[in-house]
């Protein structure tokens, strides 16, 4: 029964697409966490201007890192229930004994909280880059390096999300370990925009990002992985 | 390895280990302090504001070492379920969390009169402070589960992912162009530093290195005690509710 599977399925991207389905299927029925990421991520940055004044070149040039921890922050909100709600109604167990080895599963988990935060954030970013007042110019360049550090982002952040898993205040406690391990993210992302202007370029930049992505890519499932294991023993 | 799992065989050689550490924790300090403010000469620029080196420096060096120390501890606790290696880690960290905040505020009072600031948001300033809340996440996920074991895995694996930060704090001066100097003791091609401050600088980062093993055998053996106290409560208590059923 079990060969029989694994012949049909043999590098089991049947059981990684039906993790995602369900994930997004999920956040889909649930409403909420998805939308919320996005609609924080907008609020959040169309706070600012009111906060410090609608003056258009202190906005142009503070916009691009505001974006940056706004979705960084955003990234956050939903990210303590990426394995927790699993943990809690039990399902987290089964999932574990299924024959997809657990750090694709961890991906596959992944890829729907991508899916659901970091593209639609990354959708959106140029239309709040011309609230901001950024230079048309730059708003191709700040929806590219949200593109390439929400995957890493999502990656990251799964590693925490799997550490807190029955945790006490596992939000709280969440934000306080991952928070620190996204600071490069924000710096390379935000800092690429200014190497824009500054006049260096950005490429360096991006090629630094790309490069987070690709280690974070097999990296973090691992970790994960590895620690929701010690969280069902 | 196993051999040091045995909490009676620690608990007699760290016994027999403490004394030692402590006479040389404070013999290196009061030669150190010595040399460091009395017998080395003040800078030629700085002049006498280079004595802060005396202590941030080591500071910063525990900081890295002590984290260093926990990430290995948390990888023997993960692979070779070793519980005394989980306690060691779990003691180690808010030592290390107190060299990284003297170093930062050593770094801060030092940075004043040299730099005309108290911080700027360069790379080795920046990934110093990341390995303070690193610290900190680590002792918070330590506390954030009522099984022992649960939590010492999870805060382990944390402190395997945060191990990422020490070369980035290491090569940080080499990699940016940063307003802290780039490393003078530690380098391909030998120390740039002078002998006469040099030699204070490595007495009192012995003397930081002697504290650090006499704190932390210090507090592995409260813990071990913490721990046979819970049981001879537990079993006290299960022995008066035998008493009364």
């Amino acid at each position: 029964m079990r060969t029989g599977r694994r012949r049909r399925d043999p590098l089991g991207v049947r059981a990684f697409g039906t993790v995602l389905a369900r994930d997004l299927r999920l956040a889909r029925r649930q409403g909420g966490d998805a939308g919320l990421a996005v609609l924080f991520f907008i609020l959040g940055t169309v706070l600012v201007p009111l906060g410090i004044g609608p003056e258009g070149a202190l906005l142009s040039r503070i916009g691009a890192g505001l974006l940056w921890v706004m979705a960084l922050l955003a990234a956050l909100l939903s990210l303590d229930r990426l394995f927790q709600s699993d943990w809690e109604d039990g399902s987290l167990d089964l999932i574990v004994l299924s024959p997809l080895p657990l750090s694709m599963t961890v991906l596959a988990k992944v890829t729907a909280h991508w899916l659901v935060t970091g593209l639609p954030m990354t959708l959106v970013s140029p239309v709040l880059a011309v609230l901001l007042n950024i230079p048309p110019d730059q708003i191709g360049l700040v929806a590219l390096t949200l593109l390439l550090g929400t995957p890493t982002l999502s990656l990251i952040g799964s590693v925490g999300a799997a550490l807190t898993v029955g945790a006490r205040r596992g939000g709280v406690l969440l934000t306080l370990l991952i928070l620190p391990l996204y600071i490069p993210v924000l710096i390379f992302g935000a800092g690429s925009v200014d190497a824009a202007v500054a006049g260096p370029g950005a490429k360096s930049h991006l090629l630094m990002m790309t490069a987070m992505l690709l280690a974070a890519l097999p990296l973090c499932p691992w970790a994960a992985a590895a620690a929701l294991r010690h969280a069902l023993d | 390895m196993h051999r040091f799992a045995n909490p009676s065989r620690f608990l007699r050689l760290s016994a027999a280990i403490l004394p030692w550490s402590t006479a040389a924790c404070v013999c290196l300090l009061v030669v150190g302090l010595y040399f460091a403010l009395v017998a080395s000469p003040p800078d030629y620029q700085q002049s006498e504001t280079v004595r802060i080196m005396y202590v941030h420096v080591p500071a910063a060096w525990m900081a890295m070492g002590t984290y260093a120390f926990l990430a290995l501890a948390s990888a023997t606790g993960l692979i070779w379920k070793h519980p005394l290696a989980d306690l060691t880690a779990k003691a180690a960290a808010p030592i290390g969390a107190s060299f990284t905040f003297i170093a930062l505020a050593t770094g801060a009072l030092w940075g004043q009169p040299t730099w005309g600031t108290w911080w700027v948001w360069d790379a080795r300033l920046t990934s110093v402070l990341i390995l303070l809340f690193l610290y900190l996440g680590y002792m918070a996920l330590w506390n954030a589960f009522d099984d022992e074991t649960r939590a010492a895995r999870a805060a382990a694996i944390l402190a395997l992912v945060g191990i990422v930060n020490l070369p980035i704090i290491k090569f940080s001066v080499e990699w940016w162009n940063t307003l802290h100097q780039p490393a003078s003791v530690l380098r391909i091609g030998g120390p740039t530093i002078d002998p006469s401050m040099l030699l204070p600088l490595l007495l009192m980062a012995g003397a930081f290195l002697f504290y650090f093993v006499t704190i932390l055998l210090l507090r592995i053996r409260l813990e071990l005690a913490g721990r046979k106290l819970r049981t001879v409560q537990f079993n006290r208590a299960r022995a008066s509710l035998r008493g009364t059923t």
